[in-house]
C-alpha cells in the first residue's frame, strides 16, 4: 500500500470577513450546567483519591484490599495484603504511588474523559458553539498533549491491573482466617469493581480497534468482525462505564477502608 | 393566522458589518424556522438573503445558528421553543458571510479536494469484486453525510482560530479519509496525511461535530476516533510498526 500525500491547498482561505457577531455565544440554554457537573465530580474524585493514597493507612483487611493498593508491591505494605514484593524496603512513600500511574495514565488518555476535560477543564470549548476564549489553539499537534497518543500502551497495563483486582475479588471468598467457600459484602464488592473496570475497558476506543476495526476487510475476518460489533456495541456506553468503574473505585476503596479501620464489618453471607 | 412570535434575525454585507435585526412574525401551527423566515421575508424584509433548496433535511442548504447552535432551518420544529422566547438566526460563524444568513462554505470544498481519491487496484475491472455488507457498512453510515457543514461550523478548532483553517480540514473531510480508508478495495494509505497535512492531531475530540450532524453520524466516535487509531499504528506504536516492517502484519488486511 503506498503512503501519500494531500494534494494542494488552492482555495483554502477563502477572501471575505464572517459575519461580525460580539457575543461569546448567542445560545440560550444552560450550556455550563454540564462542564461544572463534570468539574465538580471529577474535583471530588481527585480529593478523595490523592487523600487516600497518601493515607498509607486502612488499605487490607483479610481478605480484601483496596483497588488502591492493589497490588501492593514495597516490603512496607501491611502484612498479609501482599506476597510479592520487589520494590523492596528503599520505598518509604505510600506504596498506592507506585501503581497509580497506570490507571491514572489510562483515564488521562482516554478518548471520553479527554473530551471531558477539555470541555470543563481547559475550556477548549466549554460547550458546543461557545467560543474557548484561547488565543492559539494546537490541539494534540504537540507536546505534551501528543503523548495522548499513548493511550494503547496504558489501555493494556490496565489489563494487567483488572486481571489482578478480579483475582484479588476471587480470593475474597475466604474468611478473615483465610479459609475458602465464604462469601461477604465485601466479596459483592470486589467483584463488582472488577466487572465495572472490565466493562470500562472493554468497551474503549483503542480495545475496539485493535480487536477489529483496524481492519479493511471484515468479511475476510469474520470472528473479529463479530467481536468489534460487539464491542463496538460496548463502546457506545463507554461514557456511562467510564463514571461507574470510577465511583465504583472509589466506593470499594471506602468500604476497605471503612472495614479496615473499624467503621463496620463486612457482613459474611455464608 | 396564528401566535405572534419574536424573532432577531443577523442582517449583514459581505464585509462583515450588520446588526440583529427584530421582528415579529405570525406562527402557525407544525412549522418550522424556515417556514417563519420565508414569512419574514414574504412580509417584511423582502431583500433578506437565505439559502434553501430540498425543506427535507436532505440537501443541507439552510444551515444557520438558531439560538447559538449550529443547526438547519428546515428540521428545527417551532413548537420546540418556548412561546414567549425570542428566536436569534444568525449565519454560520466559522465562514466568511455573503449576506444576511448566507455563507461562503468554499472552505470545505477546497479541503475535500485535498484528499486523494478512491484508488482501486489496478487492473480491477468492473465485477470483479464482490463487495459484502459487512465491508460497507461503515462507509455507509458516513454516506449519510448531507454536507451541511454544521459539523465544520461548529468544530472550534477553526471556529474560534480562523488561522488554523489552513492546517486543519476538518471533521467532514477527515471523516472522507476514514472511509477511504475502511475501503476494502482502496489501496492508497492516507493515515500519515490525515495527521500531518489534513490536522487530525488538532482534533480534541470534544464531539461537537457528532452533537450538531442532524443525519446523526457518530462522526467521532466512528470516524475520527479510529483514524487517530490508525495514525497510532503507524506513528506512535513501535510493535505496530516493527509488525508492518517484517511484514508479520499485512497492511491490506
Amino acid at each position: 500500500m503506498s503512503t501519500v500525500t494531500s494534494n494542494d491547498q488552492q482555495g483554502v482561505t477563502t477572501p471575505g470577513e464572517r459575519a461580525k457577531i460580539k457575543a461569546r455565544t448567542l445560545r440560550s440554554d444552560r450550556w455550563w450546567i454540564q462542564p461544572a457537573v463534570i468539574v465538580g465530580a471529577l474535583i471530588a474524585f481527585i480529593i478523595y483519591s490523592t487523600w487516600r493514597a497518601f493515607e498509607n493507612a486502612y488499605y487490607y483487611s483479610e481478605p480484601l484490599i483496596s483497588p488502591f493498593y492493589a497490588p501492593c508491591l514495597a516490603s512496607s505494605c501491611i502484612d498479609g495484603s501482599s506476597s510479592f514484593t520487589p520494590i523492596g524496603s528503599w520505598w518509604i512513600l505510600s506504596p498506592a504511588l507506585i501503581i497509580l500511574v497506570f490507571p491514572l495514565g489510562f483515564r488521562m488518555t482516554c478518548y471520553y474523559y479527554r473530551k471531558s476535560y477539555y470541555r470543563s477543564f481547559w475550556l477548549s470549548p466549554p460547550a458546543c458553539a461557545v467560543s474557548d476564549s484561547h488565543k492559539r489553539y494546537t490541539g494534540e499537534t504537540r507536546a505534551p498533549l501528543i503523548l495522548q497518543n499513548s493511550h494503547r500502551w496504558f489501555f493494556f497495563a490496565g489489563l494487567v491491573f483488572n486481571v489482578i483486582l478480579t483475582y484479588d475479588a476471587l480470593i475474597a471468598f475466604r474468611n478473615s482466617e483465610g479459609e475458602w467457600g465464604h462469601m461477604s459484602v465485601g466479596t459483592v464488592v470486589l467483584l463488582a469493581n472488577a466487572t465495572f473496570l472490565w466493562m470500562y475497558s472493554l468497551s474503549c476506543h483503542t480495545a475496539r480497534h485493535v480487536v477489529g476495526g483496524r481492519l479493511k476487510h471484515f468479511s475476510a475476518h469474520p470472528i473479529r468482525y463479530r467481536a468489534w460489533t460487539y464491542m463496538s456495541k460496548l463502546n457506545a456506553k463507554h461514557p456511562r462505564y467510564a463514571w461507574i468503574s470510577l465511583v465504583g473505585v472509589a466506593m470499594t476503596d471506602l468500604y476497605v477502608r471503612q472495614v479496615a479501620s473499624g467503621s463496620i464489618t463486612n457482613f459474611y453471607f455464608f | 393566522m396564528g401566535l405572534k412570535r419574536n424573532f432577531r434575525v443577523w442582517r449583514g454585507n459581505s464585509e462583515g458589518e450588520g446588526a440583529l435585526k427584530d421582528y415579529e412574525v405570525d406562527v402557525l401551527e407544525g412549522e418550522v424556522v424556515l417556514d417563519v423566515i420565508f414569512r419574514i421575508q414574504a412580509t417584511q424584509a423582502t431583500d433578506l438573503a437565505v439559502r434553501w433548496n430540498c425543506k427535507a433535511g436532505k440537501c443541507g442548504s439552510c444551515s444557520v445558528e438558531i439560538n447559538g447552535k449550529p443547526t438547519l432551518m428546515c428540521m428545527t420544529r417551532m413548537n420546540t421553543f418556548e412561546e414567549n422566547e425570542t428566536i436569534t438566526v444568525t449565519p454560520l460563524r466559522t465562514f466568511p458571510v455573503t449576506r444576511d444568513l448566507v455563507t461562503d462554505v468554499s472552505f470545505n470544498y477546497a479541503k475535500a479536494r485535498e484528499v486523494p481519491a478512491f484508488t482501486p487496484p489496478v487492473g480491477l475491472e468492473p465485477g470483479d469484486y464482490r463487495m459484502s455488507q459487512e465491508d460497507v457498512s461503515r462507509s455507509q453510515e458516513f454516506r449519510k453525510c448531507i454536507e451541511c457543514f454544521l459539523c465544520q461550523d461548529t468544530c472550534h478548532v477553526i471556529r474560534d482560530h480562523e488561522e488554523n483553517k489552513t492546517n486543519f480540514a476538518g471533521p467532514r473531510v477527515l471523516m472522507r479519509v476514514a472511509e477511504l480508508e475502511m475501503h476494502p478495495l482502496d489501496t492508497l494509505d492516507r493515515t500519515r496525511m490525515a495527521q500531518e497535512e489534513l490536522g487530525l492531531g488538532y482534533c480534541n475530540i470534544t464531539k461537537c461535530c457528532t452533537e450538531s450532524c442532524p443525519e446523526h453520524i457518530q462522526i467521532t466516535d466512528n470516524a475520527l476516533i479510529p483514524l487517530k487509531e490508525r495514525v497510532v499504528d503507524v506513528k506512535y506504536d513501535p510493535v505496530k510498526w516493527l509488525g508492518n516492517k517484517i511484514r508479520v502484519r499485512s497492511s491490506n488486511d
